[in-house]
């Protein structure tokens, strides 16, 4: 356990290792990786596939066990922290239950986590709500579109009280036209809740207009070659990204991101 | 390897099962022949046994168990008694003779695999006719789906006895049993398979102006072979059991199943059991023999 | 002469007729979905009758439908008996029994890495194995009653039935089971939540397996000994007496039998898998 200065800070990563053993010898998913996330920040990772940004957000996860350094989440090890039901993962494909209606799927955690069948409901009505979903509930998730199915999923993710959000390419499998139109929503989502975001994109403007902090990272070893603190504003309209702001730190980011390749 | 190590495990859990089992399926009929052999036997009348457990038995009578896996008619025979039977009567004994297990073996197996290959040829034929008429399709394919929930194996006495009230015996019935088991599997399958090039495949086809018959020999049947393979292996399982059941009703003297009717009048568990597991053995080349082919013209055809 | 004509104008006209259908505008529309089998099963059951006549084929050979029907009318007391022994008492019981059975095994099973990866291939391999050959041993073992059919229905259906429930229980994809690992869930909570449902497509497909393979069990452990009841039994005795006619009303009733049964678990399928793709259309 490490000590953490300020108590906002919510996720400390200190020379982060891991190493997976294949057939091809040991793969370096993660080497040497560092990394302080504040509360409230909205943290993107970015870089080729291979450079460890989905293995570390599993690492605060608690569903990859790093082989070295340290990683506290809360001030806890991230696997008290998901214990304590501290985040919700929010994953490239919607995977809702075919089984279950909208609502049932986002009641799904509620009843894991044992919360009472009044509140299950209110939390629902307010979780559609957010993501725009009202009278979709008693669909099923194969009624519904892509994007809507992405949506619920992240209502899914809303619906109890975890302070971090992680996603891992939440908006990678949908068209560019209904991927605007969802990250315009995650920040205006994030602006009324207040959470801890990490998010994992390979795309350089989603990062550019989502984050207030952008690490880039490159592949073998995993590791972290940039980290940008963005200078744009915390309101943003869509056409901030054909502000000179904009293109200046999309402009870092890709150059952080051609270094990590020359090498 | 550690597959290998997990399944040999099991293995050896079954058969230190097999063995633990024989002990109190055999001990009343081992103290029998004890008491008979002038043993001193506890509780020494038969009527007093019976109203004890078989557990208790055998802690009362600690010097039957040994016995108990080496009687003559067993009501389980312990594994190496199967075992000794199966060498017995596939290494031991020529394989013309009536008591090899290799003769019977080949009596079932030559009607399995002629009537095997006959319902194949017809599933096929049937499954292309299908695919190309919409009318046969409409027609005959419910009632081949039908036809597998319904235990079609119950015709296997009356085909027998039918075919040898006008003359036809022998290997021929017992084929013609194996032949409609294998059919209506092969049938559902290979239409399947012959359904199964998406549009996209088949719109490629007609965008370079294939024939029908180019489409069938260049993509449908390609296309189908893994789920041609997939129910020829149920097929042959079928035709097995179907030549083994045809073989019942009639007292057939050769066969796997004769050697299992005759054990079973006579009481020969080693015998019912050796047959028993000949057939396994049987089965599983047989599926294991369809699975090579598989691999091999799937992997000629780059699909594995 | 004239009943053989008849036979092959009616087949002709009867294969007309569905081609009409077939080929018509209506033909994706329920109605002529069922209809056109129907005619086809009807086309063939009275060209059987018209040529047993008509070729005065013995009736030892080949009964006519008529004849089939009226034997069956007359017997129903008999045939309903024997459907008693042989389908409840025999099939039904094992069916329940070795399915319950192998779903508690299948449990275990997943529980346990190396339990799986190593009852799994034997498992595949029983499944694959002539099973309907220990009905002796175990008519042998439990009499001639129904207990010992139920006993080979039960292993009948066992290996088939733990092969698809393991499958369908390991059928979750790593993200939906890293999801229940987010939310912190007990193996029973992801069990009954998650992985059940996701494996019921895989339970159904083994229960409909199962169906048939119950059904053949019970009467072939009938050839092997039985009371003078029962459907296996009616089979061979009629087929020793040349009775043939009853022989296929008792075929009848066993494909009668077959068919609802299957009919039924395919029905609770329906009801329990709404969501899965293949029930959707």
């Amino acid at each position: 356990m490490t000590e953490h200065p300020g108590a906002d800070v919510v996720i400390e990563a200190q020379n982060l290792d891991l190493t997976f053993e294949t057939n091809d010898g040991p793969v370096h998913a993660l080497k040497d990786v560092s990394l302080t996330i504040d509360k409230g920040e909205f943290v993107s990772f970015i870089g080729p596939s291979g450079c460890g940004k989905t293995t570390f957000l599993r690492c605060i996860a608690a569903l990859e066990q790093p082989t070295g350094g340290s990683l506290s989440v809360n001030g806890m090890t991230p696997d008290e922290a998901r214990r304590n039901r501290a985040y919700g993962y929010v994953f490239q494909a919607a995977g809702l239950y075919p089984w279950r209606t909208i609502a049932r799927n986002i009641k799904l955690p509620l009843e894991i986590m044992g919360y009472s069948r009044s509140e299950q409901e209110e939390r629902v009505n307010n979780v559609l709500q957010l993501v725009d979903l009202e009278g979709f509930g008693g669909k099923y998730p194969w009624q519904l579109s892509g994007g809507m199915q992405q949506r619920a999923s992240i209502a899914r993710a809303l619906a109890f009280d975890a302070d971090i959000l992680l996603m891992d390419e939440p908006f990678g499998a949908l068209d560019e036209i209904v991927r605007d139109h969802l990250n315009e929503q995650l920040l205006a989502l994030w602006a009324r809740t207040e959470k801890t975001i990490g998010f994992v994109t390979h795309s350089i403007p989603e990062a550019v207009y989502l984050s207030t902090k952008i690490v880039v990272m490159s592949p073998r070893p995993g590791r972290i070659t940039d980290v940008i603190d963005s200078p744009l504003p915390k309101e943003r309209p869509l056409d901030i990204r054909d502000t000179p702001e904009f293109i200046e730190v999309a402009h870092r980011v890709r150059e952080g991101l051609r270094a990590g390749h020359s090498e | 390897m550690k597959q290998v190590l997990a399944v040999l495990t099991v293995v050896a859990v079954i058969i230190a099962f097999w063995y633990a089992a024989s002990v109190p399926m055999n001990i009343r009929g081992v103290l029998v022949e004890a008491e008979r052999a002038g043993e001193v036997v506890d509780p020494p009348k038969a009527a007093d046994r019976r109203q004890i457990d078989e557990f208790e038995l055998i802690l009362d009578n600690p010097f039957a168990i040994d016995d108990t896996w080496e009687q003559e008619r067993p009501r389980l025979p312990a594994p190496h008694q199967v075992a000794e039977e199966l060498w017995d009567t596939t290494v031991e004994k020529k394989i013309t003779s009536k008591r090899s297990l290799v003769y019977h073996a080949w009596v079932t197996l030559s009607a399995t695999l002629l009537g095997f290959a006959f319902g194949t040829g017809l599933g096929i034929l049937l499954a292309v006719g299908i695919v190309h008429s919409k009318v046969m399709d409409m027609s005959v394919m419910p009632w081949a789906i039908v036809s597998q929930t319904i235990p079609i194996i119950a015709l296997a006495p009356m085909i027998i006895v039918v075919l040898y009230s006008v003359g036809v015996q022998g290997i021929i019935p017992k084929a013609v049993i194996s032949a409609y088991l294998s059919f209506f599997p092969v049938v559902v399958g290979m239409v399947k398979g012959l359904r199964s090039p998406d549009m996209m495949q088949l719109d490629l086809l007609r965008t370079y102006g294939a024939s029908k018959a180019q489409g069938f020999w260049k993509l449908r049947l390609p296309a189908s072979m893994p789920y041609l393979f997939a129910s020829l292996k149920i097929g042959i399982a079928a035709s097995l059991v179907g030549a083994i059941v045809g073989e019942l009703p009639t007292g057939a003297v050769a066969g796997l199943g004769a050697r299992l009717l005759a054990g079973s009048y006579y009481g020969q568990t080693v015998q019912i059991w050796s047959a028993l597991f000949g057939a396994a053995i049987l089965a599983a080349c047989l599926v294991g023999l369809l699975g090579l082919i598989e691999r091999a013209v799937l992997k000629r055809m780059g699909m594995a | 002469m004239m009943l053989i004509l008849a036979a092959m104008l009616l087949w002709a006209f009867g294969w007309w007729l569905n081609l009409r259908l077939a080929e018509g505008s209506y033909a994706h529309t329920r109605a002529i979905q069922v209809t056109v089998p129907l005619i086809f099963g009807l086309t063939i059951l009275v060209v059987w009758e018209l040529l047993v006549r008509g070729l005065q084929v013995p009736l030892v050979i080949l009964p006519p439908p008529t004849m089939i029907a009226g034997r069956f009318a007359s017997s129903t007391s008999i045939l309903w008996a024997d459907f008693v022994q042989t389908f409840v008492k025999g099939a039904l019981s094992g069916y329940v029994m070795g399915c319950c059975a192998a779903f508690v095994m299948a449990i275990a099973v997943d529980r346990s890495t190396f339990l799986r990866m190593g009852l799994l291939p034997v498992g595949n391999f029983v499944a694959a194995l002539p099973i309907v050959g220990t009905a002796p041993i175990l008519v042998m073992w439990f009499g001639f009653d129904w207990q010992s059919k139920a006993a080979v229905v039960v292993v009948m259906v066992f290996f088939p039935m733990l092969v698809n429930t393991v499958a369908g229980l390991r059928e979750t994809t790593a993200m939906q089971r890293d999801l229940m690992e987010t939310y912190a869930a007990s193996y029973w909570q992801s069990f009954f939540k998650l992985r059940l449902p996701a494996a019921m497509p895989f339970i159904f497909n083994g229960l409909k397996i199962s169906t048939t393979l119950a059904l053949i069990g019970a009467i072939v452990a009938e050839f092997f000994g039985s009371p003078t009841v029962g459907m296996g039994f009616r089979i061979s005795t009629s087929v020793g007496q040349l009775a043939l006619d009853m022989v296929w009303a008792e075929i009848v009733v066993a494909a009668l039998a077959g068919t609802l049964f299957y009919g039924a678990v395919a029905m609770i399928e329906k009801v329990v898998t709404f969501w899965h793709p293949s029930q959707r259309g």
